[in-house]
């Protein structure tokens, strides 16, 4: 399959009193077709990789090539064939739907009728609104619109939910899906790990800007060796002692143990395996269960797994 | 696939004659400002004839003389009063000046020589009261009275109003503009599209010339019709200005904006242009009252030949060929200043 985009030992260093490295090393590879994900904590490095790729900013060094073609080079023919929405881009507000698609539409050679980028993003009885009076999600529809208007055949889209409402988040997963089946390629970042699981081929986790690993949503919740979780915690005794990891690991199906925060999480690869047995070894112990729960592994579990750290608050201990 | 043809500068004006005219608080700022300033300006400092010269007359002995004297005419109001009172009546303005008369008869006035109405005072009260003495007029004269517009303050005042329009215009409408797309990313936004960045900044600039085409009719027709000001030149002499006018504050406001990205950055750099020239460079008074060693200065500022060549065309008539100096230090702040904007600006 062919590549959309390469990046080689990608490096960029932000000068200052304090350099700071936002990327070290980064390597990836995107094919045509797919929908592929940069998913980490904020500050992992995921909005400067993606606009070096979107030729916005210069790598420190390292290789970039985008749809065979190199920046500085072939930018003008790229940039006809890429359609970007930034993380933060406040549109005109006095503009209308119509009049900002229509401005975006007329710096393209070639590109969708401005109704018809409209119609895609469901923005058509907004028409006439000016975007000052839009919702959240309208804004962002209407900015994805904008980066769709050029027919491109590679979209980047940089944090397209932050923000939003469940409802508009699954209205901007649609679009995206859309444009994804047109065998078009996309490439986002997103710290939302649902985000991730549901829209993209392929992810890749980063932190602290390198990619910690690579594969589908399902290849990497198998990796953790169990596709199901046991959260449990049991009630504090006196004089008890704490539960032991090989006490738990040696349980049937258990794959993994994690402790964090009084609560303990179980990598299990067969829940109707593990959970009887876990209560009975419980019981014997004479340890009451104070909460027990079970899901589906996600992500998020494969990020704690490999950093030890949550996507949430990744962004205070990144630097 | 739409093969409808969209004309990029085009859509980039379009935009922000759309943004301009859809901000009612700015488009105030820019068409009625200006003309509220005409109507104050042009009444507060409407030329009037004096009408009354205050007079006080210091008490004492032959006070009444005095008094009696100037009393004949009606254009003096006599006040009497004690010397305190007549020198605090002085000193604040109430009173143009005080008389003391004593004997012979013999008289002392006081005045205030830097205010002109107290200089008219002495020479009006020494005429009248050396006439009651017995002094007798030697030359036959005659007095007509002439009062032609052209010469008043507010023929004065719109040519700097034009100059000082075209500035703030420049300033606001190239340099801030610019600054606040930085900040919101939409520079950016656009430069990651295929837009041309000279695309760009000339629909900035021609987005600018439109504006300011109203602009300029509005306040010339508003000062014609409500205080008869009329242009002595030719229209197209004064276009021609405002166009040059208009080009070299863009270019000044595109190099204050090239790199700021904040409002209060690109603000102080703003404040810090334009200060000088709404003092120095003649709007409301003349820039010849500053002293001479500050001439060159003033002279070399943009804001000083654009109004110098302003006022000439609209109070003196002047045509093109007599104002070429003028035009080439405008062209030369246009050209340095387009240069360096260019080399500098940032999108991002």
């Amino acid at each position: 399959m062919a590549v959309a985009v390469r990046c080689t030992n990608l490096v960029k260093v932000y000068e200052g009193k304090t350099p700071v490295d936002a990327v070290r090393g980064l390597d990836l590879g995107v094919e045509t077709g797919e929908c592929f994900g940069l998913l980490g904590p904020n500050g992992a490095g995921k909005t400067t990789t993606i606009e070096i790729i979107e030729g916005l900013l210069q790598p420190t060094s390292g290789d970039v090539e985008v749809l065979a073609m190199k920046w500085g080079h072939q930018d003008e023919e790229l940039r006809q064939r890429i359609g970007i929405s930034l993380q933060e881009t406040k549109l005109s507000e006095k503009l209308s739907v119509l009049e900002t698609l229509t401005l975006f539409r007329s710096f393209y050679r070639q590109g969708l009728d401005p109704d018809e980028a409209m119609r895609r993003v469901s923005l058509e009885e907004k028409a006439t609104a000016w975007v000052g009076k839009l919702s959240g999600g309208q804004k962002q529809r209407l900015a994805v619109a904008c980066a769709l208007v050029g027919d491109p055949d590679l979209l980047f889209l940089d944090e397209p939910t932050t923000g939003l409402d469940p409802q508009a988040r699954r209205q901007l997963w649609d679009i995206i899906r859309d444009f994804g089946k047109q065998g078009r390629t996309v490439m986002l970042t997103t710290h939302y790990m649902d985000e991730a699981e549901r829209l993209c081929d392929r992810v890749a986790i980063v932190d602290h800007g390198k990619v910690i690993t690579v594969g589908s949503p399902r290849e990497l919740i198998a990796s953790l060796g169990g596709e199901h979780i046991v959260d449990f915690s049991v009630a504090n005794g006196t004089g008890m002692p704490e539960l032991q990891s090989d006490e738990l690991s040696s349980l049937p199906g258990v794959q993994s143990v994690r402790f964090e925060d009084g609560q303990i999480s179980l990598a299990v690869a067969e829940v109707h395996v593990t959970l009887p047995a876990l209560l009975v070894r419980l019981k014997e112990m004479k340890r009451d269960l104070a909460s027990l729960t079970t899901r589906h592994a996600s992500l998020e579990d494969v990020f704690v797994t490999l950093t030890g750290r949550h996507l949430r608050d990744g962004g205070a201990n990144a630097s | 696939m739409s093969a409808r043809h969209y004309s990029p500068l085009g859509q980039l004006i379009l935009s922000r004659l759309r943004e301009f005219f859809r901000q009612p608080e700015v488009v105030f700022w820019v068409y009625g400002f200006p003309i509220l300033m005409v109507v104050a300006l042009g009444i507060a400092f409407r030329n009037k004839p004096v009408e009354h010269i205050t007079v006080s007359v210091q008490d004492s002995e032959y006070a009444q003389v005095a008094a009696d004297a100037l009393s004949k005419n009606k254009k003096f109001e006599v006040q009497r009063c004690d010397a305190d009172a007549c020198r605090l009546k002085l000193r604040t303005g109430r009173s143009d000046i005080v008389t003391i008369a004593s004997a012979g008869p013999r008289y002392e006035y006081l005045y205030d020589p830097t205010r002109p109405e107290s200089l008219l005072a002495r020479n009006a009260v020494d005429d009248a009261l050396q006439r009651a003495a017995g002094r007798k007029d030697i030359a036959d004269v005659s007095d007509k009275e002439l009062t032609e517009p052209g010469a008043r303050y507010i023929d004065f005042l719109v040519p700097g109003l034009i100059g000082m329009g075209l500035m703030g215009g420049g300033l606001w409408g190239v340099g801030f503009v610019t600054v606040d797309m930085r900040i919101r990313k939409l520079l950016k936004r656009f430069i990651a599209t295929p837009m041309k960045k000279h695309q760009f900044l000339t629909g900035i600039m021609l987005s600018r010339f439109m504006f300011m085409i109203p602009e300029i009719v509005i306040l010339l027709l508003f000062a014609w019709l409500a205080f008869g000001v009329r242009v002595q030149g030719s229209l197209f002499a004064v276009m021609v200005f405002v166009f040059l006018g208009a080009f070299t504050f863009s270019g000044i406001g595109l190099l204050v904006a090239s790199r700021a990205n904040t409002v209060e950055t690109v603000s102080g750099l703003m404040n810090l242009v334009m200060l000088p020239m709404w003092i120095l460079s003649g709007i409301f008074f003349s820039s010849d009252r500053f002293p001479a060693a500050f001439q060159p200065l003033i002279k070399a500022l943009p804001l000083t030949p654009l109004i110098n060549a302003l006022r000439a065309i609209i109070l003196e008539g002047y045509g093109l060929m007599q104002l070429l100096p003028e035009a080439a230090i405008l062209v030369a702040w246009a050209v340095v200043t387009f240069a360096l904007a260019l080399r500098w600006f940032r999108w991002m």
